[in-house]
């Protein structure tokens, strides 16, 4: 193995204009057409992060677009101290804006760590200052981007009383689920997916169109075995599936969507249906929230399984830059497929 | 003792207070004060629940700051900014059963002592142990004044500790840059815990600092409330006319220990004698009765209303129940 994951050109590329017929976008477009959409919504968006106004719009270019439509007061660049533009963003939010805060790495988040765990998380039960913020994380890798461009750090923040977490892996949900997340009135972490910013394209619905945060969705049906993951990995799954398909194994796969709060009933639900669970994701799997997921499903559903509960996830180990190592690192179709047809087997 | 020459104040002749305010400051000093004296005592004698923090020596700060702020104004008080509650509205009913943990406190037996006495009802942001993320926050509270073009202003505060962490330069960074109109009370006690100002930095004032932003770095004799209210109030007023962001540093000493536990043995008791003549709240008294605004009696009037509110707020706060714990899960996300 070792080929890329994906063949994803993130980075430079102008974001595309959107065709009003088709409606076909990519995952990074519709993640912009969203911003869009809420912006002229509600007065009381806006968008601020590192070199996200306009004409640059951003390191990933999401932001594209934003300062000319609607002025750069609503489109604000920070200085490089994410510890404290967090904090301002909460400040703000206290107030009853709705800042959308680009990390240009999700990597970074952990620069502004104090900021989201300890205050914006506790706030609301503290002493009901609500703090509806929404924090954009570009994660994920696959891209030969090495240990500081390339992490899955949601484990942390669905560990933190307070959050919420999402993780799209369609372009609908990239939209829905940002739109989501805008409306909460509590603190979201966001996770975009990099390798699928320009590798994923789809259908998004215009206008008001919103996922709500919560619900899992079944990405492919199967009686077989059940695959529960998110984010990239859903797609490297049905490739997965694709495959198995062809030897006669049938795989439900299960994008959870959403990471906090989790959808315990359509996990549960996917675990009964065919008794043989495989559990993936990018983030390393010690204490990964798949730990958590097999967790709930030996609490609840164990009358039910027919084999153990399979995990696949990254190493724990840095993640590495050189492609056969980053392989090496992180789940994809083929090993999914290897672990699949072993737990078939069972 | 810090060196109060130094001070580069303005004229703040325009900012005098009327004798009624002055009255009204001295009420507000002397409740704080009783209140301190009243908490100390609860918990030395073991009735207290979980750790408290005395604000004494502090009072000419968090009285004549917070009074220098508007009702429409925001402030992110901390532990040793008790007078600021109170002038701010915040009742020491209400305060006293948070400290008691009880369901009627203001976070509802949530978190402890001050921290999380929050109220946007009264334009009070509560803090968090971290102390310097006020700092963002309240930065961020005055940027929304900025972006809905309203003229309104932020102000927290910060101890010497916390100025030593990055959240202070990358705050008054954002703020100078975003010129937010912001207001940054430094409250220089000479002791963060047990660790003295010369190894927490290398200079001798906090403002010092404030040219590194391009704003404005005043300080301010730290036990004299009506000279702290008239550089803040200068300052508030600067910031809600778009003038951007001033540093304040009052220069005190933190009179007691880090919290209730701490004896405070490193302290050499010759500085807190030193400073005990300079009681903030004996000195405005001494100045109120020289200067004939009120005579003993009217003084007298006043610390005796100051303790029947405060035993009344002890015994509404030992009345009031405890949160019940069906409830413990309720209220972490906003609906």
């Amino acid at each position: 193995m070792g080929a890329p994951v994906v063949n994803a050109n993130y980075g430079f590329a102008d974001v595309e204009q959107i065709d009003q017929e088709t409606r076909e976008l990519t995952y990074l477009a519709a993640i912009t057409d969203a911003l869009f959409e809420e912006m002229a919504r509600d007065p009381n968006v806006l968008v601020m992060g590192e070199d996200v106004q306009g004409p640059f719009g951003g390191a990933f270019k999401v932001t594209k677009g934003l300062s000319e439509e609607f002025g750069n007061a609503r489109v604000l660049n920070m200085p490089m101290a994410e510890l404290g533009f967090v904090g301002a963003a909460t400040g703000m939010a206290l107030m009853g804006l709705r800042p959308v805060i680009e990390m240009q790495f999700g990597d970074f988040i952990t620069s502004a760590f104090d900021s989201i765990v300890q205050y914006a998380a506790t706030n609301y039960y503290r002493w009901k200052g609500a703090v509806p913020w929404v924090i954009r994380a570009p994660s994920d890798g696959g891209l030969r981007s090495g240990p500081f461009h390339s992490q899955n750090p949601e484990a942390w923040f669905v560990h933190t009383p307070g959050l919420k977490v999402v993780a799209p892996a369609t372009p609908a949900d990239a939209k829905g689920l940002m739109i989501s997340a805008i409306r909460d009135n509590n603190p979201v972490i966001y996770f975009e997916s990099k390798p699928l910013y320009r590798s994923l394209k789809g259908h998004v619905p215009a206008g008001d169109y919103v996922v709500p945060i919560g619900k899992a969705n079944t990405a492919r049906s199967g009686d077989d075995l059940s695959i529960l993951t998110y984010g990239a990995q859903v797609h490297q799954a049905l490739e997965a599936a694709t495959r198995l398909a062809q030897e006669g194994i049938e795989a439900e796969v299960l994008d959870l969507r959403t990471l906090k709060p989790l959808d315990e009933e359509a996990i549960l639900a996917a675990a009964r249906k065919t008794g043989k669970v495989l559990i993936v994701h990018s983030a390393t799997r010690l204490a990964g929230v798949g730990a958590e997921l097999a967790a709930l499903i030996s609490e609840q559903a164990f009358e039910w399984l027919d084999a153990p509960i399979a995990r696949l996830g990254g190493l724990d180990v840095p993640v590495p830059f050189s492609p056969p190592l980053e392989d090496a690192y992180r789940p994809n179709a083929e090993k999914i497929y290897q672990l699949a047809v072993e737990l078939a087997r069972f | 003792m810090a060196n109060m020459s130094q001070s580069n104040l303005q004229d703040n002749a325009k900012f005098t207070l009327s004798p009624v305010q002055k009255i009204e400051l001295y009420y507000w000093m002397r409740l704080t004060r009783t209140y301190d004296d009243s908490m100390v005592a609860y918990w030395r004698q073991g009735r207290g629940l979980g750790g408290v923090f005395s604000q004494r020596g502090h009072e000419a700060i968090s009285v004549g700051t917070g009074y220098a702020l508007a009702p429409d104004d925001v402030v992110a008080p901390m532990h040793r900014d008790m007078g600021c509650y109170f002038v701010r509205g915040m009742t020491p009913r209400r305060i006293f059963a948070q400290m008691l943990g009880r369901a009627t406190g203001v976070s509802g037996g949530r978190d402890v002592n001050l921290h999380g006495a929050g109220d946007l009802n009264l334009n009070i942001v509560g803090f968090i142990s971290h102390l310097p993320h006020s700092l963002p926050v309240a930065v961020g509270v005055a940027m929304s004044f900025v972006y809905r073009n309203e003229k309104r202003v932020s102000m927290t505060y910060v101890g010497d500790g916390s100025s030593s962490t990055g959240l202070f330069h990358e705050s008054l960074n954002l703020a100078a840059v975003h010129k937010a109109p912001f207001v940054l009370i430094a409250e220089n006690n000479q002791y963060a815990y047990s660790t003295p100002l010369h190894q927490q930095m290398p200079v001798e004032n906090i403002a010092d600092r404030a040219s590194a932003y391009g704003i404005p770095g005043l300080i301010v004799d730290g036990n004299d409330v009506e000279a702290i209210y008239a550089v803040t109030k200068e300052a508030v007023e600067k910031a809600r006319e778009g003038g951007g962001p001033t540093l304040i540093e009052c220069k005190t000493m933190r009179m007691m220990g880090h919290a209730i536990h701490d004896g405070a043995e490193y302290v050499p008791r010759e500085l807190l004698e030193v400073w005990e003549k300079r009681n903030p709240v004996e000195l405005f008294e001494r100045r109120l009765l020289e200067e004939g605004i009120a005579d003993v009696a009217e003084i007298d009037e006043i610390k005796h209303r100051c303790e029947v509110e405060i035993a009344d707020a002890i015994e509404f706060a030992e009345q009031s129940p405890m949160p019940d714990p069906e409830t413990v899960s309720d209220g972490v996300y906003a609906p």
